[in-house]
């Protein structure tokens, strides 16, 4: 309580130092001139807020972080203390306990060790938050007055707050740099783990996976074998949905860049971008509801064997229609980009709008298609919800698209749902399998953008 | 106009042509002949419409869709705005050449062979190779280029991809070229080069160049005609127009009074 109490206080010195500071330097610009000062009365305020206020704070967070350690010093150094069993174990449980109680946290005693503690505890803790808040104050009274007494109208207030604004910028921009990192190491780490309980070339090219085997105690030996896996996820997102959304998408592209009237593409474009908006769980009740049942009576009509109720084709057609937009934008966009001169180079020649089409405009634009063709598919692999809703569980390594296959996705989720226990191949073959599809997406994205950007300067 | 006979020797002639974009008149009732054994050089201050009335000869117009023409422009006596009129065999009889070198981002061979290949000029890949080799000699292009026929046209130099493109425009076997501001992207020596073409291919071809530049139209057209806000002021041989011009516009317009 007292600890956010002093964050306020600490906030508004920064503001009364903000409000005094700028008052002042308002009063100096009068006196010396406008142009005779080096910075804005607003910058000189500024100055002596962060001035005020960031010393303080970084004081506080630090202070937050040593007092937990300073309040059990003192309180193991009570006389109580001789009494505590030696192991660090239940003397930790007993001192917890005792901070439970005194913070409020905890009624009763479990262990009447605790009890005596209580006191020391609750001492402790105000006595050394009453330090923190005094010395947090004292340090945004004392880093004002500095700030304040170097208000003068040559000083260079604008550039020094301006470099802190520098580095706030960088601070924000790492934090998603860092944030990755952090992500990528923590995949990393556990596939370690995985690795050293399963060989990555059994992991790799096995054909058998069969994860609940291995829980079951009968192994780690051939029960994770990720191909069935790395072909249904090829089978569903780069080969079945690809089928319907590389022609769907271009055609559209190509209809709305060249045929499409002004009006109907103004409303159209937006209708078919709205499709990458919708919920992937929208799609995958569709996928799950409507497509797959459907699917499953046409192939048991027509007597194809192996037909599912859960099937490679549901999940592949719905992932194409969800993946049209990525398509069909990224086209659009590298048709729209090809130079009017081309169009006007290859009609005037007696070519047919539609020869112009196939024979300068895709060709020209090729390489933009490509780039979004490959963040599609980078975008299809990693899907998770349609996969899980319709495309089943059951590892099948098999060509035949109304079969029931699944994918790294679905297994992942599959493995990591529930309860699990951290130290099993099982629930870790899930970071393992996320560690490939990290790397494979990143390679489809960074050979996307590649082609993209040469694609972009090539007509700049 | 007195200058405005019929003779049989006209490959095209407009008679009482506007031309509009949406409810601006860019063109006002021009009518001009275009002689087959002559460089046609339509000339002009920026904005007379000079360029515009030239995309009226191949219906270049037809891709913007707010233009509208009005009147009758004719190919060897057939009007190009008749309903019966295919604009795909019109281009095809009517070649064009553009302000900009616009080459395809393709080899230099397919960008000559792109037009032969689509009008099936050639049944075999040897009269491709010879149309595109007579083409680009022609265009005066054969000789630098013959080496690296499959190099992007793209990576030539500005004067060089300019004569690509009159020799993709040749190839087709067009009995009309339109020139829109050839020379305008061009260095000086680009600019001496393709005047030189042009001098070559007068007589094959009918040839119109608009161009801002009045020592070009005088080097290279046998007629001119100088257009003024949308209107053609005066036409007639290029001597003529240039050493004794009836209109006071004309004498303002080429002695560098205005434009």
């Amino acid at each position: 309580m007292t600890g956010v109490m002093i964050v306020f206080v600490v906030i508004g010195l920064a503001a009364i130092g903000w409000i005094v500071a700028r008052a002042r330097a308002t009063r100096l610009q009068v006196e010396v001139g406008r142009l005779a000062t080096n910075s804005r009365p607003t910058q000189h305020g500024w100055y002596v807020a962060l001035w005020t206020a960031i010393p303080a704070l970084v004081f506080l967070a630090i202070w937050a972080n040593v007092m937990p350690g300073l309040i059990y010093e003192t309180v193991l150094s009570e006389t109580a203390a001789q009494q505590l069993p030696a192991d660090d174990f239940s003397r930790g449980a007993i001192l917890s306990e005792a901070r439970a109680i005194a913070s409020g946290a905890q009624n009763g005693a479990f262990n009447p060790l605790a009890t005596a503690f209580v006191e020391p505890f609750r001492e402790a803790t105000s006595r050394y938050s009453a330090v923190g808040a005094v010395l947090a104050a004292i340090l945004a009274v004392a880093g004002g007055a500095y700030a304040f007494s170097r208000v003068k109208p040559d000083f260079t207030a604008r550039n020094r707050v301006e470099r802190v604004v520098m580095w706030a910028l960088l601070l924000a921009s790492l934090i998603a740099i860092v944030t990755t990192a952090g992500i990528v190491a923590s995949l990393l780490f556990e596939s370690i783990r995985f690795f050293s309980m399963v060989n990555p070339i059994d992991f790799l090219f096995g054909l058998k996976w069969s994860p609940q085997s291995a829980a079951m105690g009968y192994g780690n030996d051939d029960a994770f074998g990720a191909v069935p896996l790395f072909w249904g996820t090829i089978f569903i997102g780069a080969i079945i949905a690809m089928i319907v959304a590389i022609p769907l998408g271009l055609m559209s592209a190509v209809y709305l860049t060249q045929y499409a009237r002004p009006e109907t593409r103004k409303w159209m474009k937006p209708m078919l971008e709205i499709l990458a908006g919708v919920p992937t769980v929208v799609y995958g009740y569709f996928a799950a509801l409507t497509v797959a049942p459907a699917l499953r009576s046409f192939a048991a009509t027509v007597g194809i064997p192996g037909a599912s109720s859960e099937s490679a084709l549901a999940a592949g057609l719905v992932m194409g229609i969800m993946i049209i937009p990525f398509v069909s934008s990224m086209a659009d966009d590298s048709i729209a980009a090809v130079p009017q001169a081309m169009r006007d180079g290859s009609l005037a020649m007696g070519a047919t709008a539609s020869e112009t089409i196939r024979k300068v405009l895709i060709p020209a634009a090729l390489p933009g298609v490509v780039g979004g063709v490959l963040l599609a598919v980078s975008r299809a692999i990693g899907e998770t919800m349609i996969v899980v809703m319709a495309a089943g569980l059951a590892a099948n390594l098999t060509l035949n698209p109304f079969a029931s296959v699944t994918t790294v996705t679905t297994q992942m989720v599959q493995l990591l749902t529930g309860d699990q226990e951290f130290d099993s191949a099982k629930t870790l073959a899930a970071f393992a399998l996320g560690l490939v599809l990290f790397v494979v997406t990143l390679l489809l994205n960074i050979v996307a953008l590649r082609v993209v950007k040469k694609y972009r300067e090539a007509y700049e | 106009m007195a200058d405005m006979q019929t003779t049989t020797k006209s490959k095209m002639s407009a008679r009482g042509v506007n031309v509009f974009y949406g409810e601006k008149q860019a063109i006002k009732d021009v009518s001009i002949d275009v002689d087959v054994d002559d460089v046609t050089a339509f000339i002009g201050p920026s904005g007379c419409g000079k360029s515009t009335f030239l995309r009226t000869l191949n219906r270049m117009n037809d891709t913007v869709a707010s233009a509208r023409v009005e009147g009758e422009i004719t190919l060897d006596g057939e009007n190009i705005y008749a309903p019966s009129m295919d604009v795909v065999q019109l281009r095809a009889r009517v070649g064009m050449v553009f302000q900009k070198p616009n080459p395809f981002p393709k080899s230099i061979y397919e960008n000559v062979a792109y037009g032969p290949r689509i009008h099936g000029l050639a049944a075999s890949k040897a009269e491709l190779d010879e149309i595109v080799e007579k083409s680009l000699r022609r265009a005066g292009l054969w000789e630098e280029v013959k080496d690296r026929l499959g190099d992007s046209g793209t990576a030539l130099s500005g004067g060089q991809q300019q004569r690509l493109c009159i020799g993709r425009a040749i190839a087709v076997e067009p009995e009309v070229i339109l020139m829109d501001e050839p020379c305008s992207a061009l260095d000086p020596i680009a600019t001496a080069k393709i005047e030189e073409l042009i001098l070559d291919l007068r007589g094959n071809y009918a040839i119109v160049i608009v161009t801002h530049n009045m020592q070009q139209a005088a080097r290279v057209s046998q007629r001119t005609a100088f257009f003024h806000l949308g209107r053609l002021v005066e036409q007639g041989p290029t001597t003529e127009i240039f050493t004794n011009p009836r209109e006071e516009r004309t004498k303002d317009y080429i002695t560098g009074r205005y434009g």
